[in-house]
């Protein structure tokens, strides 16, 4: 099982300007812990101190908030597509 | 420090001024810091006073670039004192801030775009751009073509007829998104980092969103620098009641009025009412949820503000409350019927809202409330075809007409004569 992770232009400078990352994470929390280990540079960023998703990340299944599709409860399935979105991101100059 | 610049809210980076809505290190939105000391010789009542009756009397708390000059006299419109309203609805002393008559496109949004479109220009944008649930739309597209720009325009699909025909008209181009507006503005998101557009609410966003303290502003001018005890406000990313209160603070800051504790309460339709919900749990945090309202221009289910806005609101001992769209429209001919003003849904929002908060007691019939209305009736008159009948004509004769009248008055014949 593979899923494919979108990583948005202000993050790739901690990405070493990986635009995408397959990877077979079951769940949410799953997908942090892989992105930490892959990207140990982009863990502060992606976590505040206590560890927690920081509150101004959004992420995005298929197009759907995954707030609505159970948030951490929900078991990424094959092909699923996932978006890191800061919640007003965006800008070339970023 | 330059007199304004960019900073993260939570962690307090600078970033100086670019075209960029958030903190690289932690995702938190990048705010607007002035240099206080610089400004406060110059803003002054007296200075203001000898500026232009338009928004840009306070153009020195404002981030404009050097030199701007603005080409539409936006903002300062009127504050009304409404009393027959205030009877209807249980107030002593009510207002309504009018930005259903805001020029050019009769929307608060003319405010925030006018800043977002100075910096579009300084930073070397042609194409201006933002994802809109209708007011935003119209006022870019406006703005754009009064001050040289291409303008592309992301829109829910279902969005009001009049506000899509509002902004092709300035041949801006309007892109509809099968999806509602949190998908619209995930889009647009995407696109900015792919383009090199000025998005308004989106790397523009720390500008645009302070063209909204000339509400606060002006409210406290017209109210003869004072401030009130509450104001009620529409709220869809929840930005414009952080902002009122940033101008309120500022105004006592640099001396203009005298400080008070001022009380925010934001106002949402029931149908989409993420801020509304996460205050009365007493939550800090929004939980998104799936607009259905006919309120649209407010219909955001995930707000980008909505954190800051339950701030603002519990800090001040204010409240949230929401509304039913049938109250939504009760509220909009309540308003026109007492006060002569037509505004649109979120504006019967506001109204509906402010009512409930009179019925219980959190706000009191002699304390100052002001009212923001921040839309055009005419943009939402969909919501208003089934409440009137279409009469069959009458012939162009005298004898007609008073058959007519009597019958309407419900008087005998004779005396209507």
């Amino acid at each position: 099982m593979a899923i494919t992770v979108h990583i948005p232009t202000a993050l790739r400078r901690h990405t070493e300007d990986t635009a995408k990352f397959s990877c077979s994470a079951s769940n949410l929390d799953d997908l942090f812990s892989q992105l930490d280990t892959k990207f140990p540079a982009l863990k502060p960023h992606l976590r505040d101190e206590n560890g927690q998703i920081r509150r101004f990340l959004n992420v995005y299944v298929n197009e759907e908030d995954i707030r609505f599709l159970g948030g951490n409860g929900y078991a990424f399935k094959d092909g699923d597509e996932v978006l890191l979105v800061p919640s007003i991101a965006g800008g070339l100059f970023s | 420090m330059p007199v304004y610049e960019l900073r993260c809210r939570e962690c307090g980076k600078s970033y100086g001024n670019i075209p960029q809505s958030i903190c690289h290190e932690c995702f938190s939105p990048l705010e607007v810091f002035y240099d206080y000391e610089a400004i406060a010789p110059s803003f002054t009542r007296e200075r203001i006073a000898q500026g232009p009756a338009s928004m840009w009397r306070y153009s020195d708390l404002l981030p404009l670039p050097d030199g701007h000059k603005p080409a539409l006299p936006t903002g300062f419109t009127p504050l009304l004192n409404a009393p027959r309203l205030g009877a209807a609805v249980g107030s002593k002393s009510l207002y309504l801030k009018n930005d259903a008559v805001c020029m050019p496109s009769l929307s608060f949004k003319d405010r925030v775009v006018s800043v977002a479109l100075a910096q579009a220009r300084a930073f070397g944008f042609e194409v201006v751009s933002c994802s809109s649930t209708g007011n935003l739309a119209n006022a870019v597209a406006a703005h754009a073509a009064r001050n040289g720009f291409q303008a592309w325009i992301f829109i829910p699909a279902d969005l009001e007829p009049a506000k899509i025909v509002n902004t092709q008209v300035y041949g801006a181009k309007v892109v509809r998104i099968s999806g509602n507006y949190d998908q619209v503005n995930r889009l647009c998101s995407q696109i900015a980092d792919e383009h090199h557009w000025g998005f308004v609410n989106v790397n523009l966003r720390p500008y645009y969103a302070e063209g909204s303290k000339t509400v606060g502003y002006e409210i406290a001018e017209q109210l003869g620098w004072r401030l009130p005890d509450n104001v009620v406000i529409p709220m869809a990313g929840g930005s414009l009641i952080t902002k009122v209160k940033k101008a309120f603070e500022e105004l006592v800051r640099l001396g203009l009025v005298e400080p008070k504790h001022v009380k925010f309460f934001g106002a949402q339709a029931t149908g989409c009412s993420p801020i509304s919900t996460a205050v009365k749990n007493g939550k800090a945090e929004i939980d998104p949820q799936k607009p259905s309202t006919i309120a649209r221009s407010l219909a955001i289910g995930n707000p980008a503000d909505g954190h800051y806005a339950i701030k603002t609101i519990t800090q001040s001992g204010g409240w949230s409350e929401d509304v039913s769209d049938t109250e939504v429209v009760e509220a909009m001919q309540l308003l026109a019927e007492n006060e002569g003003v037509f505004t649109e849904t979120a504006g019967g929002v506001t109204l509906g809202c402010t009512r409930k908060l009179l019925r219980d007691g959190r706000i009191k019939p002699e304390e100052t409330t002001v009212l923001c209305i921040t839309g055009n009736g005419l943009k939402t008159t969909d919501v208003l075809v089934d409440k009137y009948e279409t009469e069959a004509p009458i012939a162009p004769k005298l004898a007609e007409f008073e058959a007519y009248l009597s019958k309407t008055l419900a008087l005998p014949e004779a005396v209507a004569v």
